[in-house]
């Protein structure tokens, strides 16, 4: 589980968040959505200890995470996985290189037992004959997938996803949801993943955290979305028409 | 290491050679007609280049072909959230990213600037004597002469003091830069006019601890 308690962060004299309180738990897909700008992004960065807040505190279950520091705070990291917009896959090195790498910093496995992570990891996110491949020379999809691969192979406690459907079309949007769903309930993983794909709302949102200019605005399931009366969530996720005629009939068959 | 020594070999050579024979060609100019016996030359273009133009010349080069790499390199990383990554795994990236850079800095540069002070002395070497300004034996006479290896130490010092600079510097301004494209090409930029400043400065401090 991880806690955010009264965020607050600055940049210079701009306020992006302001007094986020959220409770991400484990074994739920947590999805945090709201429009660009609307701080999304900085939760997500201040969440996984790569921007620090103004003021606030994030709890990973019982530790204070803003003010571990040193060995505490690696021991911690080695707990996390993250998988970045761009997949951030380091691009001299092949896919098994890649996957592998956290356990070349980390472990004193020997290369049999490597490899044999690798390919579990890979496998799982059903890429088993990419190992020699560079991210170049793979799809979109697949970086993701490697950076899946990537995130889960020191089996991470917690798992942060950040846009992970941007850029995909929409079948493989799905996959990648059903691939960190199934990732999250199978590990008991915390999974914190920031998005505005309405089809990830809607498919995975067990637990959504609703940004608006800053502010926590709305915090409830994916089976809440359709009767909330929150007019700002409504308008941002039935935003087009569309989706407005499809929100109609389903609270009409309800 | 590689990128660093062996990339940089073939521009060191080219430039020291140019360094060493225009300095010779100059000074022979400078010295005709004088008192001053024409084997000075070599020992004024040996002492030039031990104790000036290879460290300095060497290392303001390599800014601009080393430095601006580097720093496009590991801003590229951080453009690219690879730094961000590793940070998230738990790797310490300024050790893991800037450190090798500097180690191999301080062992390549400083041998660059050795290979460019002998390169930079055949220059003169090769300007004056098939020439005939002036003979084979009074070139090597004073190349020979008055031979002080506190010169040599005076090099070194130099070398590795320019070299932690300019890695330094330029791994600075590409970790910490922020923004697109055009911010890389600026922290490029930065990092061999900072590099260049700093190395000309370092460059006078060192002459008046080392010479005064």
């Amino acid at each position: 589980m991880i806690r955010a308690e009264g965020i607050f962060k600055s940049f210079g004299d701009k306020e992006v968040l302001k007094g986020i309180d959220a409770t991400f738990e484990a074994g739920k897909t947590n999805l945090i959505i709201g429009r660009s700008g609307a701080g999304k992004t900085v939760l997500l960065k201040i969440l996984v200890g790569l921007l620090k807040p103004s003021s606030g505190t994030i709890w990973y279950d019982k530790d204070n995470f803003s003010l571990l520091e040193g060995r505490k705070l690696r021991e911690i990291r080695l707990k996390v996985g993250m998988l970045f917009q761009g997949s951030a896959l380091f691009d001299s090195l092949t896919v098994q290189q890649n996957v592998q790498f956290p356990l070349d910093m980390f472990t004193n496995f020997t290369y049999k037992e490597k490899l044999n992570r690798v390919n579990e990891c890979l496998e799982r996110v059903n890429l088993e004959n990419a190992n020699d491949k560079y991210p170049s020379e793979i799809s979109g999809g697949m970086q993701k997938r490697v950076g899946i691969a990537r995130a889960i192979v020191l089996n991470p406690t917690y798992l942060f996803c950040d846009e992970p459907n941007s850029g995909l079309d929409p079948k493989t949007s799905i996959v990648i949801d059903e691939l960190i769903k199934d990732i999250t309930i199978e590990n008991n993983i915390t999974t914190i993943i920031n998005t505005h794909d309405m089809n990830s709302v809607m498919e995975i949102g067990e637990n959504i955290v609703f940004i608006h200019d800053g502010y926590l605005e709305w915090n409830g399931s994916r089976n809440q979305v359709l009767d909330s009366t929150n007019m700002r969530l409504q308008e941002f996720i039935f935003a087009s028409p569309f989706l407005q005629r499809l929100r109609k009939a389903a609270l009409n068959n309800h | 290491m590689d990128d660093i020594g062996i990339g940089s070999l073939v521009i060191v050579c080219l430039i020291s050679i140019f360094m060493g024979a225009v300095s010779a060609i100059q000074f022979a100019y400078q010295l005709s007609g004088q008192l001053v016996p024409k084997y000075y030359i070599g020992y004024i273009v040996r002492d030039l280049t031990i104790i000036e133009l290879a460290p300095t010349i060497t290392c303001l080069v390599l800014a601009g072909k080393v430095g601006s790499n580097m720093a496009a390199e590991i801003g590229g990383m951080r453009q690219k959230e690879h730094i961000d990554a590793m940070e998230i795994m738990g790797v310490n990236t300024s050790a893991y990213v800037i450190l090798p850079k500097i180690l191999g800095g301080l062992f390549a540069i400083p041998l660059l600037v050795c290979i460019s002070a002998l390169v930079g002395i055949l220059g003169g070497y090769i300007a004056t004597v098939p020439t005939e300004i002036i003979s084979d034996i009074e070139y090597v006479r004073g190349a020979r002469s008055f031979f002080h290896p506190y010169n040599v130490f005076m090099m070194f010092v130099k070398s590795v003091v320019f070299a932690f600079i300019l890695v330094s510097v330029s791994c600075y301004q590409g970790y910490y830069v922020k923004g697109g494209s055009i911010e890389l090409g600026k922290a490029s930029t930065a990092a061999v006019v900072y590099s260049d400043i700093l190395i000309l400065l370092a460059d006078y401090v060192i002459a008046l601890l080392l010479m005064a």
